[in-house]
């Protein structure tokens, strides 16, 4: 048997119904295997936002998750926009989203801050016109 | 973990089980397999929902409930009408009516839980306007849903309105009342519920947030409706009145009926227990802001959709609506009563049941081994195997109650590949 838990998401932006998806089934993984109801929250909340934000400003793209008896590591790539100024970014309220879609309640500027909070480690690596990807860890 | 935290309200008819997979396709929460050809149902895992009894096309699935014949126990008798049972007859005007046959039908007194609700409903508005911090609150008052919340929902737990549900709160004074009209002691007066849930039967047992439970005995709607309409008939021209309720208290028989008491907009209510599902997980995680009150009910259209009622669900909805129509707001005001009798006195914990392993290195090993395993099955949840997913069977497998031939996929090749190892000896002679 393998030290970790490998799971591959492939998040399709054809269909807004189907984001969350991915971070609801790690969810119920976590919760089967008995991590601490905070530590399921934490990685949930922080895996979601993720993945809207790839659905709404990447086109989609692909989560790699890791899961071990100590901790997990979500990492998000996608081959979007990029990240013009991360500083920005990780403003709280900070949005580059238009008020249309601010009317539907997202693009409050929150997705970003939101990973940084509930997640103990975050990486961010973007290029212009390329893509991003974005680490996550939480510890259990 | 006492045997007792896991009752339920379903039972299985064996004789008349197909051993079909319709039930654990329907069951919210995978709680029943077929195994050797029956339906089983998995204690932990069951809700009370009754979905099962609602899909099974046998009529196998039973529920839970007590005869009427109980009232013979007692020297005196109250009962309990849900605020649904009012929804259940045709042309009614006067909920007294249904009172007054309740009583030719042999109790001695009527206490309405509608009468409860109204003070529940008060309650909580105080309550929520003393608490904005634990805002949120998720109703407490259908036990399926807080059934839900402790075994899978362990971040929502906090977020219950800790007060006992209108009908723990009707047992509790009519009881009372009853002791001190006749001055019999506790256990000679004999509460019953009328109820449109066998959950109901459940939370009696095992009450959830409320350390014990005032209720004696549930009977269904479904079996005390054919006496009543043939009473009703002699009472409609009575003119004894026992009704309290206003609209506050009738509306809480259909969804949206406990959220409309708390006289506010900043609500949600959802009904049927896949959507109550969908509600939960959303909340979990955060996805709904600046909401005061989140009613959830197991059933369809809410109480009224409990499989213990006679009239389809919406139908009934429409008939209290038109019952309440002149009725007041509410008969029923707290003024300076404390209440302090009717919050929870009783924490709830989580309960972990669908957790692989006891801890969380063997819960991680079996998960892996879940995974390898689902990469193996087709992927067809055919439920052939009695499980209702291969996810489910690979759990199965892991908790140690089913085997991988179970799938008759994995048979099949296994049979393939068996016949042709003696294909291959028999060429060889």
């Amino acid at each position: 048997m393998s030290d970790t838990i490998k799971l591959t998401y492939n998040i399709s932006a054809e269909d807004f119904t189907r984001a969350g998806e991915a971070s609801s089934d790690v969810k119920s993984k976590l919760k089967k295997m008995g991590i601490s109801p905070d530590a399921v929250r934490k990685v949930s909340i922080a895996m979601y936002e993720g993945e809207i934000n790839m659905v709404i400003h990447a086109d989609g793209g692909k989560i790699d998750v890791e899961i071990s008896p100590k901790d997990i590591t979500m990492i998000l790539a996608d081959k979007g926009p990029g990240i013009k100024d991360i500083e920005q970014a990780m403003q709280a309220g900070f949005s580059t989203a238009p008020d249309k879609v601010r009317s539907l309640g997202f693009g409050a500027g929150m997705g970003l801050p939101n990973m940084k909070k509930y997640s103990d480690d975050m990486k961010i690596e973007t290029e212009i016109g390329v893509g991003t990807t974005v680490t996550m860890k939480v510890n259990f | 973990m006492s045997e007792n935290e896991f009752v339920n309200s379903v039972r299985l008819d064996s004789n008349k089980c197909m051993g079909c997979i319709n039930c654990i396709k329907r069951c919210p929460t995978q709680a029943i397999r077929v195994r050797n050809g029956k339906a089983q149902i998995i204690k932990e895992f069951c809700i009370d929902c009754g979905e099962c009894i609602r899909i099974c096309p046998h009529h196998a699935k039973l529920a839970t409930y007590d005869p009427l014949v109980v009232l013979n126990k007692y020297e005196y008798t109250v009962a309990l009408p849900a605020p649904s049972l009012y929804g259940q007859f045709n042309n009614l005007d006067d909920v007294n009516i249904i009172l007054r046959a309740l009583i030719k039908l042999g109790f001695n007194d009527v206490y309405e839980v509608s009468k409860a609700a109204e003070e529940v409903s008060e309650l909580s508005r105080r309550y929520i306007q003393e608490h904005p911090e634990k805002r949120p609150f998720i109703s407490s008052a259908c036990p399926s849903v807080v059934r839900l919340i402790q075994v899978r929902f362990p971040n929502l737990i906090e977020h219950l309105l800790p007060i006992a549900a209108p009908i723990e709160v009707a047992a509790a004074a009519a009881r009372k009342k009853a002791m001190e009209k006749t001055g019999l002691p506790a256990e000679e007066i004999g509460i019953v519920f009328i109820s449109p849930c066998p959950a109901k039967k459940t939370a009696t047992k095992r009450p959830l947030g409320t350390s014990k439970s005032e209720v004696d005995a549930v009977v269904a709607i479904k079996e005390v409706y054919p006496p009543l309409i043939s009473f009703m008939k002699e009472t409609v021209d009575e003119t004894e009145e026992y009704t309290e309720s206003g609209k506050i208290g009738v509306s809480w028989g259909g969804s949206g009926g406990e959220a409309g008491g708390l006289l506010t907009d900043s609500y949600l209510a959802a009904d049927g227990i896949e959507n109550v599902i969908r509600v939960l997980e959303d909340l979990e995680d955060e996805k709904f802001s600046d909401l005061d009150f989140i009613e959830l009910n197991a059933c369809s259209g809410g109480c009224v959709g409990g499989v213990l009622t006679v009239e389809n669900p919406y139908v009934a909805k429409t008939k209290l609506k038109r019952l309440r129509k002149y009725l007041p707001v509410s008969c029923n005001h707290l003024g300076d009563k404390e209440c302090s009798e009717s919050y929870w006195d009783d924490g709830i914990e989580y309960l972990p049941v669908f957790r692989l392993g006891s801890d969380i290195n063997e819960s991680f090993a079996k998960m892996a081994k879940v995974e390898e395993l689902c990469a193996k099955f087709p992927g067809l949840d055919c439920g052939s195997c009695g499980a209702p997913t291969c996810k489910a069977l690979a759990e199965d497998i892991v908790r140690g109650d089913a085997k991988e031939r179970d799938c008759v996929h994995f048979l099949r090749e296994y049979i393939h590949k068996l016949s042709d190892e003696f294909s291959m000896l028999d060429s060889r002679e």
